[in-house]
């Protein structure tokens, strides 16, 4: 079972809730993926719309609330939004994102490293997001982030794990879980990453936005499972030389001797 | 009184209490969190915290976000 920061996850889908058609759609969405961890987001409440709360429609069933500091653009930015989570959620549960280019959503590893060594300090259960680097997700690990988080391609991209062969690595080395968050577009990805041995993966954009998100939810925790599944069963090493998979022993001869 | 209120000058009857400021806005308390003049308010001091001229005032929530 996945653990983080000693906390067991029975599904290794963690879901965003953001760009839903409605609140509705988001928790049956979720409820039909199975998975236990959400992120959410911090924003100044609309004032003219007070009653909108996201939190309601997801009180039906217990999730671990994995708030976000997206917005944030440097460390400091990101330490109060933290705060704020942690007042608002009253866990410490966090999920660290400085994102300086609004254009290209990139994170920023020295702000990153920074707001980490801070926030573990704090007290917080800090998962940060980060480029797929493996140096990084050391540096990140070694000041006590509980989990990395390393992109596959930029946020809301559909554009898979492009980064597969540093996230690779990233796996190969760290101590602590690895999330692949950010880009997976489809389930085909999320099993791709999964088989490559992350510890989990967070999906939003490719759920909210397809035609029917809850279906499309189901199909990401099947991939997710199938993914897992084919990890921890043993994956046969490629090879560029061909290898027959019939016996070469007993072939007809005679007048299918080109079977020889 | 004017305040600044999630980053607009608001004018509101005051001095008030948090609890009064969040009553007239129809927020409930329990879904948000307070920020006044950057510091986080705790929901059990909404009561006896009163809001002045010229306090800024941010109040946020959890939305939807991966």
């Amino acid at each position: 079972m996945l653990r983080i920061a000693g906390t067991e996850f029975r599904s290794r889908l963690f879901l965003g809730t953001g760009k839903f058609s409605s609140s509705e759609v988001m928790a049956k969405a979720i409820e039909a993926s199975d998975c236990q961890m959400v992120t959410v987001a911090l924003r100044r409440v609309d004032l003219d719309n007070p009653e909108d709360d996201i939190m309601s429609a997801l009180a039906q069933r217990e999730y671990t609330f994995l708030p976000n500091t997206s917005g944030a653009r440097d460390a400091k930015e990101a330490i109060r939004l933290a705060h704020l989570a942690r007042a608002a959620s009253g866990s410490s549960w966090l999920k660290l994102e400085v994102t300086p280019d609004p254009r290209t959503l990139l994170p920023d590893p020295v702000e990153t490293l920074k707001a980490t060594e801070t926030l573990v300090k704090d007290g917080f259960i800090v998962l940060p997001y980060m480029n797929a680097d493996p140096i990084l997700a050391l540096k990140l690990q070694d000041v006590g982030a509980a989990a990395v988080m390393p992109l596959g391609s930029p946020i809301g991209t559909n554009q898979g794990v492009l980064t597969d062969s540093m996230v690779e690595i990233i796996i190969d080395q760290a101590k602590v879980p690895v999330v692949v968050d950010a880009g997976i577009g489809a389930p085909s990805h999320a099993a791709y990453a999964m088989e490559m041995g992350a510890d989990a993966v967070l999906v939003n954009t490719a759920i909210a936005v397809a035609g029917d998100p809850v279906a499309m939810a189901r199909a990401f925790a099947q991939s997710v499972e199938a993914g897992r599944a084919a990890y921890t069963a043993g994956m046969g090493q490629r090879s560029k030389q061909a290898s027959a998979s019939s016996p070469e022993e007993g072939k007809l001869s005679a007048d299918l001797g080109f079977l020889e | 009184m004017k305040i600044s209120l999630n980053g607009q000058v608001k004018t509101v009857n005051g001095p008030m209490s948090l609890s009064a400021l969040l009553d007239n806005l129809s927020i409930q308390p329990d879904s948000v969190v307070v920020e006044l003049n950057s510091e986080i308010i705790p929901p059990d001091a909404y009561n006896k915290q009163s809001v002045q001229e010229a306090d800024s005032v941010e109040i946020i929530r959890f939305v939807g976000g991966g």
